[in-house]
């Protein structure tokens, strides 16, 4: 299976990278073939297999319903640009 | 042509747990911007989550509860979007194994008849955090407090097929979280708010129309407006010939209209995976039955055991059962009074609820507790005191004056029962209305009533209706 130029640009913005023309062949032929790994792995028959969600063959851990975090939000936002009455600042965005 | 609407709804209720879905921070609503919000729902590098067990319990009541399969495995997955208000970049949700699948919930609808609607599903995510859009000299300020909220989204099965059967369906969900204490409810707050997925279609036809999904209503009626709104505006596209196009609008509940987001339109597709820093959710059968033991009895249940045990009507039943602590309250006055379960429900969803609008007081906030209103019902019961004139001294009783007793004694409102004293009164009205009286006896039925009225002023309302009916009937024929 191979994907194609559109394909490759719709997942690029979506993800918000930036690929350029120059780039854009490369991507698409790499791209294409870790798909057709995949579909390699496709011809394995799974009917009896419990589809695995994560690598560890474990469960998760569930903590207690407490507060244990204290307001950090000083130190916090000395590493962004723009803070107003305590707000985080981003460029406008409006629906 | 005739339409059929289809109404399909995705509700996001805040589970009230203390700490959030997957962080120690605060869930406290209204603190200070960003005072409660932590590494982890800042999404810096390197920081993991951890579910917050809680949020996994109240989920599964809810599942139980709705008669729905929960699931032994669920899987957090992660959907991906770009928004400030989503530090991370994705939002932690659940796709294809949520924790609780297929159940159904019973809707009684307006006409007290009872509608099944299927339940799709229900999933646990965690919550965003909140944009604000005034006042930051062209920015937009962001207050992560919110994010990583728990969440339960409820997701139906697109049955319901007018806003009012939308509507009637999500308050009984908002009934049902707040009995089962795995949400507050609270709509201003926006702990419950709902998605609507909207579409028309030929009436009679299978196959679905193309559907719009109206975005954070967070009130039944604009629910129901947006709802109305946008059946009307799909009619008028397909009836002038074009197409409904799928996608997100937003309610203006000022402009009463719904309009596209198109900023969104191209966000959704959402490139779920599941999220590789946590496991799977594995839940034993032991843990399932102990929550399972832990549920209360449910407002269908309770409905159902106030018209077959309390003989009370479908509608009275209905609004007894509004809340959990509404119906304690019931049930704590007929419990006290030790009978007459009509009589308890006429003055707990009337007077008691009209004072309770009135002061702009919740039920657990009343005034008068139910001892005091039992006590108060038992004294019309054993004929102290008229059923007009209890409703003075449940005034005297709000407005802080004293148990009944101490009411009724103080303003001597006890009710007049001895007869010669009634017959007595009835004498002084004939005699100081002989004209009315002619016209009585002469076939003018209709004055008893003018005879009535003129015995209970004479008596301040005291006289006992009853017996007064029954006297002024022998007194008037002569």
């Amino acid at each position: 299976m191979s994907l194609t130029k559109r394909e490759v640009e719709n997942v690029a913005h979506l993800a918000r990278l930036e690929i350029t023309e120059g780039e854009i062949e490369r991507v698409v032929e790499n791209l294409s073939s870790i798909i057709n790994f995949v579909d390699q792995l496709r011809g394995a028959d799974t009917g009896d297999v419990l589809p695995m969600a994560h690598p560890l063959d474990m469960s998760q851990r569930l903590r207690t319903d407490e507060v244990s975090e204290s307001d950090q939000r000083e130190r916090f936002q000395v590493n962004t640009s723009a803070v107003e009455a305590g707000l985080y600042l981003v460029p406008k965005v409006i629906e | 042509m005739e339409w059929e609407t289809v109404i399909g709804l995705e509700i996001h209720a805040q589970l009230n747990t203390v700490s959030k879905i997957f962080s120690g921070a605060s869930t406290a609503y209204g603190a200070e911007p960003n005072t409660q919000a932590c590494l982890v729902d800042l999404g810096y590098p390197g920081q993991l989550p951890v579910l917050n067990a809680e949020a996994v319990a109240k989920a599964v009541k809810f599942g139980l509860a709705t008669g729905s399969k929960v699931a032994r495995r669920s899987v957090f997955a992660r959907k991906n979007y770009f928004y400030p208000d989503l530090p991370k970049g994705y939002q932690i949700s659940q796709f294809e194994l949520p924790i609780v699948e297929t159940g159904k919930i019973e809707v009684v609808l307006e006409d007290g008849s009872i509608k099944v609607v299927g339940l799709t599903r229900a999933h646990l995510e965690e919550d965003a955090g909140k944009s604000l859009h005034e006042d930051f000299a062209g920015m937009t300020g962001i207050d992560l407090n919110r994010a990583g909220t728990p969440l339960l989204e409820i997701v139906s099965e697109p049955e319901m097929y007018n806003a009012r059967e939308a509507v009637a369906y999500m308050k009984t969900i908002h009934t049902l979280v707040r009995y089962l204490d795995i949400s507050d409810g609270n709509m201003q707050e926006g702990s419950f708010r709902c998605d609507a997925n909207v579409s028309v279609r030929p009436k009679g036809s299978e196959k679905l129309g193309t559907r719009a999904e109206i975005k954070n209503l967070n009130s039944f009626r604009f629910v129901e407006r947006a709802i109305n709104f946008e059946v009307e505006r799909q009619i008028d596209i397909l009836e002038s010939g074009g197409k409904v196009v799928q996608e997100t609008r937003l309610y203006d509940s000022v402009k009463d209209e719904t309009r596209s987001m198109r900023s969104k339109e191209e966000a959704n597709d959402y490139r779920y995976f599941p999220d590789p820093d946590l496991l799977p959710v594995v839940l034993e059968e032991s843990y399932i039955e102990d929550i399972g033991k832990t549920l209360p009895e449910l407002p269908g249940q309770k409905r159902k055991r106030f018209i077959d045990e309390h003989g009370l009507s479908a509608y009275d039943a209905g609004v007894l059962t509004a809340s959990r602590e509404l119906g304690d309250y019931y049930e704590h006055v007929v419990g006290r009074l030790g009978g007459d379960p009509k009589l308890a429900a006429n003055w707990v969803s009337g007077e008691l609820a009209g004072a309770l609008n009135k002061a702009g007081l919740d039920i657990t906030e009343s005034v008068v507790g139910p001892q005091a209103l039992a006590d108060m019902l038992g004294r019309v019961l054993d004929n102290t005191i008229s059923g007009k004139i209890a409703k003075d001294v449940f005034e005297a009783m709000w407005n802080g004056e004293g148990t009944a007793d101490e009411i009724i004694e103080a303003r001597g409102l006890k009710q007049i029962t001895d007869s010669s004293a009634i017959e007595a009164v009835i004498d002084q009205v004939m005699e100081a209305n002989p004209g009315q009286l002619a016209d009585y006896r002469s076939g003018k039925d209709r004055l008893f009533g003018f005879f009535v009225g003129q015995v209970m002023k004479a008596t301040q309302g005291k006289a006992n209706p009853a017996q007064v009916n029954d006297v002024l009937r022998k007194k008037l024929a002569g």
